[in-house]
């Protein structure tokens, strides 16, 4: 597994502004999140589907961080950033970040139609829809944590 | 704080319409396929789910359809979706559940495309 990763990308970024958000595992708060990403889109007046795209990651980073993490302090911690990268479009940036017993993602098997339609295995979509829909995601996990940085341009 | 998808069906002939409104998660999901699973019981033959006042499906709602729209082919009836957001349209074609379920733009379209030749499925 990843060794601990304490840089935290874009966090010096000239004009950035932060809003930390904790929530605690629980039923529905992941959309307690989505509200916190939608009035900072709103901020930086992104397009309303680039939004929903950032709230749709939003919620499927909480539901395995509910569901897989098994997070020693029952919360998952969540920063949001927005920004502009020098000479480069607004942004805006969630880290998604738990307690947890962390996940190799070698051993993460990759979801397929094949195994969707007509087998037995419909879930595990969650980290291929963020890849999707976001501009850019890095995770780090280790026996600290899980920690998702996902970034979308405006 | 409840997010409870809101869950309307009406039926036109065979053809059973769902207007979901709000949040499809895995308790909404489970919801529109026990009340999917009753229309095929009674009959249906095709089913159109309206989304237009849905603006999020996690993944867990989507194979829940994914398994009623099994069930619908199963029984050689037709599950058709209307009025998605660009995020739901983007987020079904990444799961695959675009290539076995119809995707219209507008209800009327979807109950256009769902009536038996030579009829409609409007309302009278």
């Amino acid at each position: 597994m990843a060794r601990r990763e304490n840089a935290r990308v874009g966090q010096d970024e000239p004009g950035m502004r932060e809003v930390s958000l904790t929530i605690p595992v629980a039923p529905d708060m992941e959309i307690v999140a989505t509200a916190q990403a939608m009035a900072l889109g709103e901020y930086i007046e992104m397009p309303r589907d680039k939004i929903d795209e950032v709230k749709l990651a939003i919620v499927e980073a909480c539901i395995n961080a509910f569901e897989h993490a098994q997070t020693r302090d029952d919360r998952v911690h969540l920063t949001f950033r927005v920004g502009r990268e020098p000479d480069g479009p607004e942004f805006l940036e969630v880290e998604v970040f738990d307690q947890g017993k962390g996940f190799d993602q070698r051993s993460i098997e990759l979801p397929s139609l094949e195994k969707t339609f007509g087998g037995g295995k419909k879930r595990g979509w969650g980290l291929q829809i963020i890849r999707s829909l976001m501009d850019s995601v890095a995770i780090t996990s280790g026996d600290w944590g899980t920690r998702i940085l996902m970034r979308k341009y405006k | 704080m409840s997010e409870a998808c809101k869950i309307t069906v009406e039926r036109r002939d065979d053809v059973a319409i769902f207007w979901t409104d709000g949040y499809i998660n895995n308790q909404g999901g489970e919801e529109i396929a026990r009340q999917a699973y009753t229309q095929l019981e009674a009959g249906a033959r095709a089913l159109i789910l309206n989304l237009e006042k849905t603006r999020i499906v996690n993944s867990i709602g989507i194979s829940i359809l994914i398994e009623v729209l099994e069930k619908v082919m199963d029984r050689k009836g037709t599950l058709a979706f209307c009025a998605l957001t660009p995020t739901i349209d983007k987020t079904f074609r990444i799961m695959g559940l675009a290539q076995y379920a119809a995707i219209y733009p507008t209800l009327e379209e979807a109950l256009k495309a769902a009536a038996p030749p030579g009829e409609t499925a409007q309302r009278p």
